[in-house]
Order: C-alpha cells, then structure tokens, then sequence
C-alpha cells in the first residue's frame, strides 16, 4: 500500500487562502488505510480548515466529500461535475491521486494535502513502514525476501558495510541492518555462501531515473483505432 | 609488475610502515593543509585525502591530492561511492591519474544524514564492492563499468577499508576476501582501541592466508581527551573502545600524552601482530603528532624505496 501522512494545517491553509469555495477530497483507499487522508480523516481536514478559516477572517466554504480512489478516472468521473464547482480541491490522496486529478479535468485546480512518504505495511496499531522503492527489477529472491535497496541506507548490494553494529545501522539504533537481517536468513537455509559472490552493479534503468515509468501490456491493451 | 607507487614498494619491501591521513579544509585555503603534509613528509609512506569525510563538505581529495604531487608527497585518495553515479567515478578517478595520482582508496563514505549537507540526495549508484571491482576492470581489461574501451594505458594501486569491529564478526572476514577478490591490494582498518577483538579478527585472516594476498595496515588514532574517546565510543559508527582504555584515559593527569602514549602503544602491539603490514595513522585535527608517534613507535625512518 501507499502511505502518506497529512501536510501541516497551516501549509495547506496556506495553498487554499485565496480560494473562496475548497472541497476536501478524501480517498478511501491506502491513504484511509494508513489515517491519512480517508473519509474521517476528511472531515476532521475539513473542520479544522474552517476553523482556521475563520480565525483569519477568511469568507466562503469548506465542504467535504470522499471517494473510493482517486487514482482512477472512473471513480472521479462518478463526481466530476461536484468537483468542477469548487476553486479549489485538496486532495487527501497520495500524490497519483492529485496528478489524476488534474489529467481527467486540466480545468481543475487541485492542490495537495498530504505527503506521500512511501510503499510499505502496516507494521502495528499507528505505524507504517516502507518495503519497497519500485526499482523496476526485483532482487528478493537472492535476498530472501528482504530488501536492501529499499532497507540498506546505502542501497548496497554487498553487504553489511563495516557500519552495521548489534543488528543495527549506522544511522541509529532504530534502524535495523537489512544485511545482517540478509545474513541469518541466509545462514538459516544453509546459504551463506551466496554472500561470497561479488554482486555487480545494479541497472537503475528500470528504477525512476529515466522519468515516469509506464508499463504496457499490449495483451489487455484495447484497440480503439 | 613493476610498482606504481612508493606505497605499493613499501609494501611489497616486507618493512613495517607508517601512512598519515589529511583531512583537507572547508575553504580553498590550503595553506594549513600543506603545513600539515610537510610535517609528514619524511615520517609515512604516503598520506590518505579524506573524501568529505563524515559527509562535511570540504576541498575534494583529488584536488588535493594533486597538491600533494606537485609537493613530491604521495597521496592516496579516499574515492565514495555516496556523492558520484559511476560516470563522475570513473571520470574522476581517470582525472586523477592524469594528475599523477596513484593510489586510491575506494570507500562507501559516511552516510550524509552525519554531515553539513543532511538534506542531500545520496548517490550510491554502485557499492564500495562494485566500485573496487570496476576499477580493477578499467585497469586491467581496459573497460568501463558499462564494457566501453578505456583508451590508453592506466595503473593504479587500489585500497580499501574494512571494519574488524562491525558485526556480524566472521563476516568480517569474508568482506576482506571480497574485497581481495574485487581488486583491493590494501586494506586500511578502522581505528582499533579493541585488540583483542582485533587478534581474533586476524587470526581468522591467517586461517584464510588472505594476509599473503593484501597488506592489512592497522588503523590508529591517538586519543586527544576523555570527551574525545567517549564521543567515539558512543557516537561513532563502527568504532569499539573498551571500558579499561577510557578508565585509563580517565585516570592520567595529562590525557593528550596519554592519548598518545596508547598510540605508540597499540602500533608496537601490532607490528607483533603476524600478517599486520604497517599501520595507518589517522590524527585527524591532531596531524602535527603524527612524526612523533611513528619516531616513538620505532618507524623511524621509513622504509628506503
């Protein structure tokens, strides 16, 4: 899933001030999932934007409203019409949903309320954790199933590096070395030796160096020619 | 093979030897740091050039270690991997050359969350592994990272570090292997305050007879104060320093000759120490000791070249 976490009130105060009519739009997928920017979420958005509001002294409306994602434009076609009448919306969704957005109605001025921070799991009740970078070219089968360049600091592919000390990284003791976790999943399954091998270089071609990424399947593809 | 640099010729004399380290400035004032290179330059072998260590920004090692040929001292440069993709690598390390530089030290550098710039994107397009293993390429098959020809002759002596004190312990000793097998014809430690640990990590080194096929310089650094060594202690990552050498550093009345005191100590224990080349000295802000420790180790002078 995507996690994201609400931008602060005053910054998204901030980017609607001018704007007389706002809708909160919430997103009741991965973002609701992980309390960001789902239909509670929304509202509780909303209300506070109006006190805000009013404490500057600032005319007009905030209403509320959400939907199922925002990522797809025949959820957004279902309300597009409300959605035209507002100057501005902030949008709760990650930031494919504020970009959709504005690909299905350009005439939309849709401004973000959230900071989309990674992709990852709800590891307990209020913690969120990333697992994955979307490199393009997964790797976990030669790491057992733990990432290192999402996990290792350095995105090192021959590791641990002389900073991993008692299981953690250099960064800080809340950090566990994704390579030491690499090691004794290995030494469990009696495949230490796979650390021997000098890894080469990883191909960053697939990964988000070459602008936004699109995958084709042109088996599901439909011709409308 | 005839040597490439003064460094490789010591090592392969069999003599136990001292290198220095300079850290160069954050301005472009290199005056200080010249001084600092000239106190050295009859007492090591050669002096490493810190690559913006602990990811401060400073003058870049090439830059200066370009000065240091123009002085007749030979550098080694520390090369990261945290702040070029592998083109500025390679393009870097060809410039380097061209500027007589011989020696290089391929390092993954502290991470950028401890330095000046913590709001930098960190490069780590490639690992240390992959970085000593392209070097090693570009030298000896005479091709880039991406397998274009490298035109021309080069021939650089490459390094790397390696971190007894990290865990898991036993890998340890498998990265030193990689290492060799990637390229690397020398290794630099991390400061060792841990001997024990140290003599178990070599011990393990011997077993292998990877001693025969790198020179391990030991890695020191003289203690400056007590706030100095628990700073280390807590602070810095990949360094151990036993309880007993803070308590000693706690108990002496002058803590500076104390410092230094350890640290001709721990060299006089390492040249014991079977398979341990030299050492490295690293008194980073404390350069202007570093002939007196190699004069009191009994380094002095350095090996005839």
């Amino acid at each position: 899933m995507i996690i994201a976490e609400r931008k602060p009130l005053e910054e998204i105060a901030a980017m609607v001030a001018p704007d007389k009519r706002v809708l909160v739009l919430g997103c009741n997928s991965c973002v609701a999932v992980c309390m960001a920017g789902g239909e509670k979420e929304a509202e509780e958005t909303a209300a506070l934007l109006r006190i805000h509001r009013k404490k500057a002294n600032i005319d007009g409306v905030v209403d509320v409203f959400s939907i199922e994602r925002q990522c797809e434009f025949e959820m957004i076609d279902e309300v597009l019409a409300e959605l035209k009448k507002y100057d501005a919306i902030l949008s709760l969704a990650c930031g494919v949903g504020v970009q959709v957005l504005i690909e299905r109605d350009p005439s939309m001025r849709v401004f973000p309320g959230l900071n989309t921070t990674s992709m990852g799991y709800p590891a307990e009740q209020g913690v969120w954790v990333e697992r994955c970078l979307g490199c393009g070219n997964c790797i976990l089968h030669k790491t057992m199933g733990i990432c290192p360049i999402t996990r290792c600091a350095k995105s090192i592919l021959n590791g641990p590096c002389g900073g991993s000390a008692d299981g953690k990284c250099e960064l800080g003791k809340d950090v566990d070395c994704a390579w030491q976790l690499i090691h004794d999943r290995l030494a469990e399954f009696g495949r230490l030796a796979d650390l021997d091998e000098i890894e080469p270089p990883k191909d960053w071609s697939t990964s988000h160096h070459g602008g936004a990424r699109t995958t084709v399947r042109e088996d599901v593809k439909i011709d409308r020619g | 093979m005839t040597a490439v640099s003064n460094l490789e010729k010591a090592i392969n004399s069999g003599q136990f030897f001292a290198t220095g380290e300079l850290g160069p400035p954050k301005g472009a004032d290199l005056t200080e740091f010249k001084e600092n290179a000239e106190g050295m330059r009859n007492h090591v072998v050669a002096c490493n050039i810190t690559d913006n260590q602990t990811a401060i920004v400073r003058t870049s090692s090439i830059a200066c270690g370009a000065t240091l040929v123009q002085m007749g001292i030979e550098p080694i440069i520390q090369i990261t991997v945290r702040d070029r993709n592998r083109i500025c690598i390679q393009s870097d390390v060809l410039g380097a050359y061209a500027l007589g530089i011989r020696n290089i030290l391929c390092i993954a550098g502290d991470h950028q969350k401890f330095g000046n710039e913590p709001g930098s994107k960190g490069v780590y397009d490639i690992d240390s592994i992959q970085l000593l293993k392209g070097l090693k390429d570009m030298r000896d098959e005479k091709k880039f990272m991406g397998g274009d020809e490298v035109e021309g002759d080069i021939d650089y002596f490459l390094g790397a570090v390696e971190n007894p004190f990290a865990d898991p312990f036993e890998f340890r000793v498998d990265r030193l292997e990689k290492k060799v097998r990637a390229g690397a014809k020398f290794i630099q430690t991390q400061c060792i305050f841990d001997l024990e640990r140290f003599e178990r990590f070599m011990e393990l080194v011997r077993e292998r007879g990877l001693h025969k096929k790198i020179a391990i310089l030991g890695g020191v650094t003289p203690i400056k104060s007590l706030g100095a060594a628990k700073y280390m202690k807590n602070n810095v990552s990949g360094i151990t320093i036993p309880d007993a050498l803070i308590d000693r550093m706690k108990g002496a009345e002058d803590k500076k000759a104390e410092g230094l005191t350890i640290a001709v100590e721990t060299i006089q224990r390492l040249k014991e120490i079977e398979g341990v080349a030299g050492v490295h000295i690293m008194a980073i802000a404390w350069e202007e000791k570093v002939p007196e420790i190699v004069e009191r180790a009994g380094l002095y002078p350095p090996p005839k070249l």
